[in-house]
């Protein structure tokens, strides 16, 4: 039922498919991710990159397979001796776990940027107000934010609402923490606000992180590891410097260097 | 008779008719929203047999006339045993036909709100009825604001109808004034202004200042 040993992995695909209809969007999906690793995701368009993100975080049901979270499955739960879908509580449970920030924010807009980090803590968790106010200013410190802890959303700019969003997410102190796209939609004089915040992130904590990226330069400097997708299947990974110095598949290669030229 | 000296002579009815006005107005308004609130959530549910019912509720109600729906409420209900005062009847039949209206302002406002709203509030692992509560409501409400402004004037003009059912509203005082003294003109002239006024000056205004007060609770004033 469970994953168990030395090193089990904290994400684990095993033979994921996910379709909308007759297409299939990924294909017997299979994917391992350490603990306090950070993997970045490329690929091109339609290459299934989000729907990867989505269905850990329950946002997309799966077709078939299972996606194991700290060794225990998510997308199913035990019962009498086999895996059948989860429940909404067992998926209320296990969430707990993962963290995500999107690509366009989705901050709250009724609430300033305090209390759109308060919010989980206090409705989810049941953190006392002073406590959860106390763990928000921390991180809104963290990203460089606490200047406007009162602003409205409507207030701020698009760089300063996605950090907001990282200072949401990690409020919830998840152990899984997925980016999907956190830099399309900004302005490029902002992007690198925001990922200094992500690097930051990965020195100084142990988190496990998932990043969609069309960022090359920046899956290469921070990744363990880069995934390169096509066609909803995983074509190459390997450490940065190989990936991207030396890409072994037809398909990597054209990619790389389709992005290099239109840089 | 000019309509000042009118309304000199008979302010005392013309004020206890509008005092009668204003509590309908309120007593509808107050259980309008609450079944607007409800059908509108039972209609987006994924029950079948919830949103049948609000489906069925919304078609009645928009689909006769209101006056019908007030006759039924109090002259045809007490053939099956349960009889309702007319005050109870008016406000009823009138907040019912209105909440029909409302329940589909409800449901385009929190269809109104972009999914990655309900994406984001999963994401902090809310319950679904903690992401419609803290989350989907408060943003659905800002936007259904300005057609609900209509349908509170809607809604006043609409208690007019209680007259018919001897509620001694405004418009029942009127007519009986008009009855006793034949100055048409005068009387109902009266009355006019006197809708006019509450609509106006009232309705519109206290709406008004809740969309600025959402809007500023929203941080967008
Ligand atoms: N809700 C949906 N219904 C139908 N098809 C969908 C849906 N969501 C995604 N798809 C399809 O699934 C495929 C993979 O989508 P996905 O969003 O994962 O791609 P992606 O790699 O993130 O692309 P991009 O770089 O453009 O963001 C695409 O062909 C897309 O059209
Ligand atoms: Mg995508």
């Amino acid at each position: 039922m469970e994953l168990s040993g030395e090193n089990t992995p904290m994400v684990s695909f095993r033979k994921v498919r996910k379709s909308y209809g007759a297409l299939t969007v990924l294909d017997d999906l299979d994917l391992d991710i350490n603990a306090g690793e950070m993997v970045s995701i490329i690929g091109p368009s339609g290459s299934g990159k989000t729907t990867v993100l989505r269905m850990l975080m329950t946002l997309e049901q799966i077709n078939s397979g299972v996606i194991y979270v700290d060794g225990k499955p998510l997308t199913h739960m035990p019962k009498s001796g086999k895996l059948v879908p989860a429940s909404e509580r067992h998926l209320r449970s296990r969430r707990a776990d993962i963290g995500m920030c999107f690509q366009h924010f989705n901050l709250f807009p009724h609430m300033t940027a305090l209390e759109n980090c308060m919010e989980g803590p206090v409705q989810v968790l049941g953190l006392p107000k002073a406590e959860a106010r106390d763990r928000s200013e921390k991180l809104l410190e963290l990203v460089g934010m606490i200047a406007k802890k009162d602003q409205h959303p409507s207030r701020l700019s698009g760089g300063q609402q996605q950090r907001v969003a990282i200072a949401r997410a990690l409020a919830m102190r998840p152990k899984v923490m997925l980016f999907d796209e956190v830099t399309s939609a900004l302005d490029p004089e902002v992007i690198g606000e925001v990922t200094n915040v992500i690097r930051g992130l990965v020195s100084e904590h142990n988190l496990t992180m998932l990043m969609v990226t069309h960022q090359m330069g920046f899956a290469r400097d921070i990744s363990d590891r880069v995934c390169f997708f096509y066609g909803g299947k995983i074509e190459e990974q390997g450490h940065p410097s190989e990936l991207f110095g030396n890409p072994q598949r037809e398909r990597t290669q054209q990619f790389l260097s389709a992005v290099r030229e239109a840089v | 008779m000019n309509i000042f000296d009118f309304v000199i002579q008979y302010w005392p009815r013309l004020l206890a008719g509008t005092g009668m006005t204003v509590a309908q107005f309120f007593l509808a308004a107050v259980l309008g929203v609450a079944i607007a609130l409800l059908m509108g959530l039972m209609k987006l549910s994924s029950n079948k047999l919830l949103r049948g019912s609000a489906v069925t509720y919304i078609e009645i109600f928009r689909g006769t006339s209101l006056l019908v729906q007030l006759y039924w409420i109090f002259f045809v209900l007490p053939l099956f045993g349960l009889s309702i005062d007319k005050f109870t009847a008016g406000y009823v039949a009138v907040g019912m036909n209105i909440g029909a209206y409302g329940a589909e302002l409800v449901r385009g406002g929190i269809l109104s709100v972009p999914k990655g709203q309900w994406e984001a509030a999963l994401a902090i692992n809310m319950s679904p009825a903690q992401r419609m509560r803290r989350i989907i409501l408060p943003q659905a409400l800002v936007n259904m604001l300005p057609p609900w402004g209509n349908l509170m004037i809607e809604l006043l003009k609409g208690t007019a109808l209680v007259s018919l059912i001897s509620v001694a509203d405004l418009m029942f005082e009127t007519k009986q004034i008009n009855g006793s003294t034949f100055l048409s003109a005068q009387a109902f002239g009266a009355a006019l202004i006197i809708y006019y006024v509450l609509a106006r000056f009232m309705v519109t205004p206290f709406m008004r200042w809740l969309e600025a007060y959402m809007a500023r609770k929203m941080g967008r004033a």
